[in-house]
C-alpha cells in the first residue's frame, strides 16, 4: 500500500513546479501541473479506499523527525475507514475545483499563483487527514490556514480581500491557541503524540483532575474542550464563526474548496479522530452537541435576510457545520462524517454555481439585482436546484440521507440530543426557506439588472458546466450509500466507519419514532420551500411587509446580530488600544527602541570601537591575540589554580 | 626492522599521489574542467580508501578511526563542492593558474593528517601543511592587492599563532616526557604541576581557537575572508575550521580528558565571546561577504558547545553541527560566486536588492540558506541547532544554552535582513544583477541546497552516522 504516499506528495510537487516555474515557463498552462496531480491523487484514493473496504488498514512511519528521548516526532500517516472517506471528498472535489478554476481564473495574472496555492492547500489538507500524530495534524491545521490566508487575499490589491484574509487569520489564532494547548496537554499527560498509544492510554486519565487557579477541572475534559478551541475556529462555529462570511472575498472556487467542502470540515473531522477523548468526557461532549444545535440555528436565521448570493451560502455552511458537531456532540460521529461528505458534494456545487452566475453578471453579487437567469443559464439552474433540494432535505437526494441521520440520532440519543434536535428541526425549516429565497430571487422573476448586463448574460463555458454536473451527481447520489434500514437500507457507510468511531449509543427507539423524525424533517423541509415560493414567487410583497413590521429583529439579522460589531469592540478596539497607546508608545516607543535604538547605537558605538581595533593593522591583531591570551591565563590563575 | 603497517595511512598516500599527478597533469591538460574532474576521481577514490585504512599505526601517532573519518569525508566534500564552485569563477577572477587545485589538494590533505593525527607532533606537521596551503590559496588573485593583502596578514597572524601551539607543545613535552595525546592526561595528573599544565592548555587553546576563530583570536578572519577569492573564503571557512575541531575533539575530550573542568570554563568563556562580537559585529556588516565572516565567527561559538558539553553525546552534535554547516555555509558563499558576472561583485546589500525579481530562483536558493544558518525549521540549520542545545541542556548547562538561543534569535536580524533585501526592495538602477551559469556551480547549489533540505526534513541518518563514529 506504499503507494498511499503519492496522494499527499503528488500536489506537492505540482505546488513545487507551479510557484518555481509557472510565472516563466506554464503561464497560462498553469493549470496542468495542478490538475493533473491532483487527478492522480484522485485515482490512488480510490485505490486506497478499495483497499480499505478489503479491510486493509494502516498505520505507518515513514521516518521519525525528531527524537529526543520522549519527545518523538514522526512523519506517519493512518489509512483507515475515516482517513478514507476524507481522502475521496478532498481530492475528487479538489479535482473538480481544480478544473472548474481553469474556466474562472482564465487571464488572471496571478494564474500560476492561483494554482500553486490551490496545490499547497490539496497537500496541507491531505497530510492533515492522513497524520497519525497530533503535530503532524498540526502541521497541516495550520498549513491550511495558510492556503487560506493567501488564497483570501489572493487579489491583495483590494483592501477588503487583504483585510478578510487577516481577520481569518486573527480569529483563527484564537481557537489554534487552545487547539495547540491541547496538544501540549496530551503530550504532558501521555507522553506521546501519536493517535494509537494516546487513544490506548486516555483512559488512564478518566477522573484525575488539575489545578487551575485553585479550580479543580478534569483533565479529559479540558483537553477535549481544548481541542474543540481549535475545531470552533477552524469550522467557524459560534463564537468563532465571524471570518467566515469574509472569506468569501477570496475567487468563488476557493470559497467552494476550503470554505465549504474541505478546510473547514477539519474540525468535525479532528472531532471525529478523537472521539475516544470526547468519549470520555460528557461535558465536553454536550457542549460540542450544544455549540453545533445553536449554531445551525444561529446561522440559518443570519442567511434568511442577507442578499449577496455568498454570503448566504457561507452563514448556510456555518449551519451546517453546525449539525455536523451537533451529531458529533451526541455520539454520532458516523453520522456527522456522512453530513460532511455529502454537504462536501451539494456545498461545493452551490458555491461553483454561484461562481457561475457571478461569472455571467461580471462579479454582481446582490441577488436583488438578478433574477430570470433561468433562462439564460439552464445548467447552473439545474444543478443548483438540486444541489438546492439536497441542502433541503428532500428524500431521495444526498443531504436527505445524512441530515436525517442526524435529527434521528440526536432525538434517539435524549436529553441533551432532544434539545439539540429541536434546534436542528428549526434550522431544517430554515435552511430549505433560505435555500429556495436564493434560487426564487435569482432565477426566477424578471431580470432586475441594468442592460448593459442583460446584454452580457450567458451560461458558462463547459469546463465549467461539466464540474457542475459532475458535483450533481454527488449531490444527489452520495447519500445512497448511507440509506436507513427503515427505507430499506443497511447503513453502509455507518457500518464501514465503525471500526474508527464506534456506533452511537442510541436508547431503545420505537419505529413510530422513527418514522416520526423523518417524517418531520421532510414536513419542515417542505414547508421551508413553500414558504420561500409564496413569499418570493406569489406574492413578493411579503417579506418586505415582515421587516416593516418586525424591523428589529430584520435589522439584527440583517447586522448578523451585531456579533462583528461586539468583537470590534470588546476585542478589536482593545486590542488596536492597547496597541497603539501602550504597545507603540511604551513598550515599542520606549522599551523596544529604547533597545533596538539603543543597541544598535551602542553597538555602533562598539562596532566603531572594534574597528578601530579591525583597523587592518597586523600589529594590532597580533596584540589583541596576545591580550586574549593574558586574559585567559588570568582567568585560569584565578579560578582554577 | 620492520616495516611500519601503511594501511591506516593508505588514504593520504594515495590522496598525495594523486595530488602530484594533478599538479603534472596540469602542465599538459589546459581544460580547467577536465582538472577539476580529475580532482572530484582523486576525491572519491580516497573517499573509498577511507573506509578500509581504520588502524593504528607509527606506534600511535597516526590513528585512522571513524572520528577521523567522519572528518575526513567532511574535508573531502568541501573540496569537491570548492572544485565545483570555482571552476568558471576563478577564470572571471582572472586567477587561473595551474597550481590552484593542487594546493587545495594539499590543504585538505593536511586537514586529513590532522584529524588522524594521535601525537602532537604530526598533529603540528598536518596544520602547517593546510595552513601554508591555505595562505597561497587567499592570496590567489594576485593583481587584487585586497587578495594579496589578506594573504599576507593571515600567513603573519598564522606563524603567530604557529608559535603559540608550538610553546603550548613544548610545554606538554617538558611536563611529561611524551607528545603522544592519549598518554598526556594521565602523565600530567601524576606530575600534579597543575600551574604549569594549566599553561600548557592556554597556549594549545590558542592556537586552536586561532584555527577557527574564536574571540578575541579571529581577528584575521573578517579581513582574510572578504579579501580572499570567494571560493576560498568558502572552502576556508569550513575545512580549517573542522580540522580545527578535529584537533580540539581529540586533544581536549581524549587528550587532556582530566582537566576537563579546566579547559570547560575557558571554553565557555571563549564560546560567549565568539557568538557575541560575531552576531553583533554581523549586524553592522552591509557587504556580504565579510557579513557571512561574521557568521563563521558566531558559528564557531555554537559548535564549540558541543565540545564544552565534553560527552559523546555533545561531540557527535559538534560534528553534526559542522557537517550541516559546511552544507549551509558553502551554499551562501556559492550564492555570492553565482552573483559574480563579468562587470562587478555583487556583494553588498544595496546591490541584491529586488533580485527575487530578476532571479527567482537564486533568490529562493540565498533564502533557504539563511533560514538555515538562522536555524529555522524545516532546514538542516535547526536540526544543528537542536542537538546542540540539546546536549548541552543534559550535560547541565542550560543557562549556556538559553545564552546561545537568544544570540542565535539575534543572528535572525542579519540573515533575514539578506532576505527582505532581495525580496521587497526594487531593483536598485544600474545594477547589472547577472548571474553566472556555469554547470558545475548549478551542481554545487543543487547539492547544497538539497541537503540542507533534507538534513532538516529527515535528520535522523545523519545524527545517528555522527553518534556512530564517536561511540
Amino acid at each position: 500500500m506504499k503507494y498511499y504516499l503519492l496522494i499527499p506528495f503528488l500536489p506537492l510537487a505540482g505546488f513545487l513546479l507551479n510557484i518555481l516555474l509557472g510565472r516563466r515557463l506554464f503561464r497560462s498552462q498553469a493549470h496542468w501541473p495542478s490538475t493533473l496531480a491532483v487527478f492522480g491523487s484522485l485515482v490512488v484514493a480510490v485505490m486506497v479506499l478499495m483497499d480499505v473496504l478489503h479491510g486493509k488498514t494502516l498505520n505507518h512511519d515513514l521516518y521519525r523527525w525528531i527524537i529526543s528521548d520522549k519527545f518523538q516526532v514522526s512523519v506517519g500517516f493512518l489509512i483507515d475507514q475515516l482517513t478514507a472517506v476524507m481522502l475521496i471528498v478532498v481530492t475528487s472535489v479538489s479535482f473538480l475545483v481544480h478544473v472548474y478554476s481553469i474556466g474562472y481564473m482564465h487571464d488572471d495574472p496571478g494564474y500560476y499563483r492561483f494554482f500553486a496555492y490551490l496545490s499547497l492547500f490539496t497537500f496541507s489538507m491531505l497530510m492533515l487527514v492522513m497524520a497519525n500524530n497530533f503535530l503532524q495534524l498540526y502541521f497541516g491545521w495550520e498549513a491550511v490556514g495558510l492556503c487560506s490566508y493567501l488564497l483570501i487575499g489572493f487579489w491583495y490589491e483590494k483592501k477588503s480581500a487583504s483585510d478578510a484574509g487577516k481577520k481569518a487569520f486573527i480569529v483563527n489564532r484564537f481557537g489554534d491557541f487552545g487547539f495547540g494547548l491541547g496538544v501540549i496537554m496530551i503530550f504532558l499527560t501521555l507522553g506521546t503524540l501519536h493517535y494509537i498509544p494516546v487513544f490506548d492510554k486516555i483512559n488512564t486519565l478518566t477522573g484525575q483532575t488539575i489545578n487551575i487557579l485553585g479550580l479543580h477541572v478534569n483533565l479529559v475534559t479540558l483537553i477535549a474542550l481544548l481541542l474543540f478551541c481549535g475545531a470552533v475556529g477552524k469550522s467557524a462555529q459560534i463564537p468563532l464563526h465571524v471570518w467566515l462570511p469574509d472569506a468569501m472575498e477570496g475567487p468563488t472556487p476557493v470559497s467552494a474548496l476550503i470554505h465549504a467542502a474541505t478546510m473547514v470540515t477539519a474540525g468535525v473531522f479532528m472531532v471525529a479522530r478523537c472521539n475516544p477523548i470526547f468519549n470520555l468526557s460528557h461535558t465536553a461532549m454536550n457542549v460540542v452537541a450544544v455549540v453545533g444545535g445553536v449554531t445551525a440555528l444561529f446561522a440559518a436565521t443570519i442567511a434568511l435576510v442577507q442578499n449577496d448570493i455568498k454570503r448566504v451560502i457561507a452563514y448556510s455552511t456555518i449551519s451546517q457545520l453546525g449539525y455536523m458537531f451537533l451529531a458529533c456532540g451526541v455520539g454520532a460521529y458516523g453520522a456527522g462524517i456522512f453530513h460532511l461528505y455529502t454537504h462536501a458534494y451539494f456545498k461545493a456545487l452551490l458555491f461553483l454555481c454561484a461562481g457561475s452566475v457571478m461569472h455571467a453578471m461580471a462579479g454582481e453579487l446582490d441577488m436583488q439585482k438578478m433574477g430570470g437567469l433561468k433562462k439564460y443559464m439552464p445548467v447552473t439552474y439545474w444543478t443548483m436546484l438540486i444541489a438546492s433540494l439536497s441542502i433541503s432535505g428532500i428524500p431521495g437526494l444526498a443531504g436527505f440521507f445524512s441530515k436525517d441521520e442526524i435529527l434521528f440520532r440526536a432525538y434517539a440519543s435524549g436529553g441533551v440530543g432532544r434539545f439539540v434536535w429541536v434546534l436542528g428541526t428549526a434550522a431544517a425549516i430554515l435552511t430549505a426557506f433560505y435555500s429556495f429565497r436564493l434560487i426564487f430571487v435569482t432565477f426566477h422573476g424578471e431580470f432586475r439588472g441594468t442592460e448593459e448586463q442583460r446584454h452580457h448574460l450567458h451560461e458558462s463555458p463547459k469546463v465549467m458546466t461539466v464540474p457542475l454536473v459532475l458535483l450533481c451527481i454527488g449531490a444527489v447520489a452520495a447519500g445512497w450509500v448511507g440509506v436507513p434500514p427503515l427505507l430499506g437500507g443497511s447503513e453502509h457507510f455507518a457500518h464501514f466507519l465503525e471500526p474508527v468511531v464506534g456506533l452511537p449509543h442510541a436508547k431503545e427507539v420505537s419505529h413510530a419514532e422513527e418514522w416520526m423524525t423523518m417524517g418531520i424533517s421532510v414536513a419542515v423541509a417542505l414547508a421551508g420551500i413553500l414558504i420561500a415560493a409564496v413569499f418570493y414567487l406569489k406574492n413578493p410583497a411579503i417579506p418586505r411587509r415582515l421587516a416593516e413590521r418586525f424591523p428589529f429583529l430584520y435589522r439584527l439579522l440583517w447586522n448578523k446580530y451585531y456579533v462583528d460589531e461586539l468583537y470590534d469592540y470588546i476585542v478589536v478596539r482593545p486590542a488596536l488600544g492597547i496597541a497603539n497607546n501602550i504597545i507603540v508608545k511604551f513598550t515599542d516607543g520606549a522599551i523596544i527602541e529604547g533597545i533596538v535604538n539603543g543597541v544598535p547605537a551602542f553597538i555602533g558605538w562598539l562596532g566603531a570601537q572594534m574597528r578601530k581595533v579591525q583597523d587592518g593593522v597586523v600589529e594590532h591583531y597580533a596584540s589583541i591575540m596576545a591580550v586574549g591570551i593574558f586574559v585567559l591565563l588570568a582567568i585560569g590563575m584565578i579560578f582554577l589554580i | 626492522m620492520n616495516m611500519p603497517d601503511l594501511q591506516p595511512l593508505m588514504p593520504e598516500i594515495v590522496f598525495l599521489g594523486l595530488a602530484l599527478f594533478v599538479l603534472l597533469a596540469e602542465l599538459f591538460i589546459k581544460s580547467k574542467e577536465t582538472i577539476g574532474l580529475m580532482v572530484i576521481v582523486s576525491v572519491a577514490a580516497t573517499a573509498y580508501m577511507i573506509p578500509q585504512s581504520f588502524g593504528v599505526t607509527f606506534s600511535g601517532m597516526f590513528i585512522s578511526d571513524g572520528y577521523s573519518s567522519f572528518f575526513k569525508f567532511i574535508f573531502l566534500l568541501n573540496l569537491i563542492l570548492t572544485i565545483l564552485i570555482s571552476i568558471q569563477y576563478i577564470q572571471i577572477e582572472r586567477a587561473e593558474f595551474g597550481e590552484y587545485y593542487t594546493v587545495l589538494m594539499f590543504s585538505t590533505l593536511g586537514m586529513m593528517i590532522m584529524a588522524s593525527a594521535g601525537d602532537l607532533i604530526v598533529l603540528y606537521l598536518g596544520l602547517e601543511l593546510m595552513a601554508l596551503s591555505t595562505y597561497i590559496l587567499a592570496g590567489f588573485i594576485r593583481h587584487d592587492a585586497r587578495s594579496t593583502e589578506s594573504a599576507l596578514k593571515y600567513f603573519l597572524l598564522g606563524a603567530f599563532s604557529s608559535a603559540i601551539l608550538l610553546y603550548g607543545i613544548m610545554l606538554l613535552y617538558g611536563l611529561t616526557g611524551t607528545t603522544d595525546i592519549m598518554k598526556l592526561s594521565s602523565l600530567l595528573m601524576k606530575n600534579g604541576m597543575r600551574l604549569q599544565s594549566i599553561f600548557a592548555i592556554v597556549m594549545v587553546m590558542v592556537a586552536f581557537g586561532f584555527k577557527i576563530a574564536l574571540v578575541p583570536f579571529h581577528m584575521w578572519a573578517p579581513d582574510v575572508y572578504e579579501g580572499a577569492p570567494t571560493s576560498i573564503t568558502a572552502f576556508m571557512s569550513v575545512g580549517p575550521k573542522a580540522a580545527g575541531f578535529a584537533v580540539i575533539g581529540r586533544v581536549f575530550l581524549t587528550g587532556l580528558e582530566g582537566f576537563s573542568a579546566d579547559w570547560r570554563l575557558l571554553l565557555v568563556v571563549l564560546s560567549i565571546a565568539t557568538m557575541a562580537v560575531g552576531n553583533i559585529i554581523a549586524i553592522q556588516q552591509h557587504n556580504l561577504k565579510r557579513m557571512l565572516a561574521y557568521s563563521s565567527i558566531a558559528h564557531a561559538g555554537y559548535a564549540v558547545l558541543g565540545v564544552i558539553a565534553g560527552n559523546t553525546e555533545g561531540l557527535s552534535a559538534t560534528m553534526n553541527y559542522l557537517l550541516i554547516y559546511a552544507f549551509m555555509n558553502i551554499g551562501a558563499f556559492s550564492v555570492l560566486v553565482l552573483l559574480r558576472n563579468e562587470q562587478e561583485r555583487i556583494e553588498t546589500l544595496e546591490q541584491i536588492k529586488g533580485l527575487a525579481r530578476n532571479h527567482p530562483f537564486a533568490s529562493a536558493l540565498m533564502l533557504i540558506f539563511m533560514f538555515s544558518l538562522t536555524g529555522i525549521p524545516p532546514t538542516a540549520g535547526f536540526v544543528g541547532k537542536f542537538f546542540l542545545f540539546r546536549a548541552l541542556v543534559y550535560s547541565g548547562y542550560t543557562w549556556l544554552a538559553v545564552v546561545a538561543v537568544v544570540f542565535s534569535a539575534i543572528s535572525a536580524y542579519f540573515y533575514l535582513r539578506v532576505v527582505m533585501y532581495m525580496y521587497m526592495y526594487e531593483p536598485e538602477e544600474g545594477v547589472t544583477q547577472d548571474i553566472s551559469t556555469a554547470a558545475p556551480l548549478g551542481l554545487a547549489l543543487l547539492i547544497t541546497s538539497l541537503m540542507v533540505i533534507a538534513i532538516g526534513i529527515y535528520p535522523e541518518p545523519f545524527v545517528n552516522f555522527a553518534r556512530l563514529v564517536v561511540g
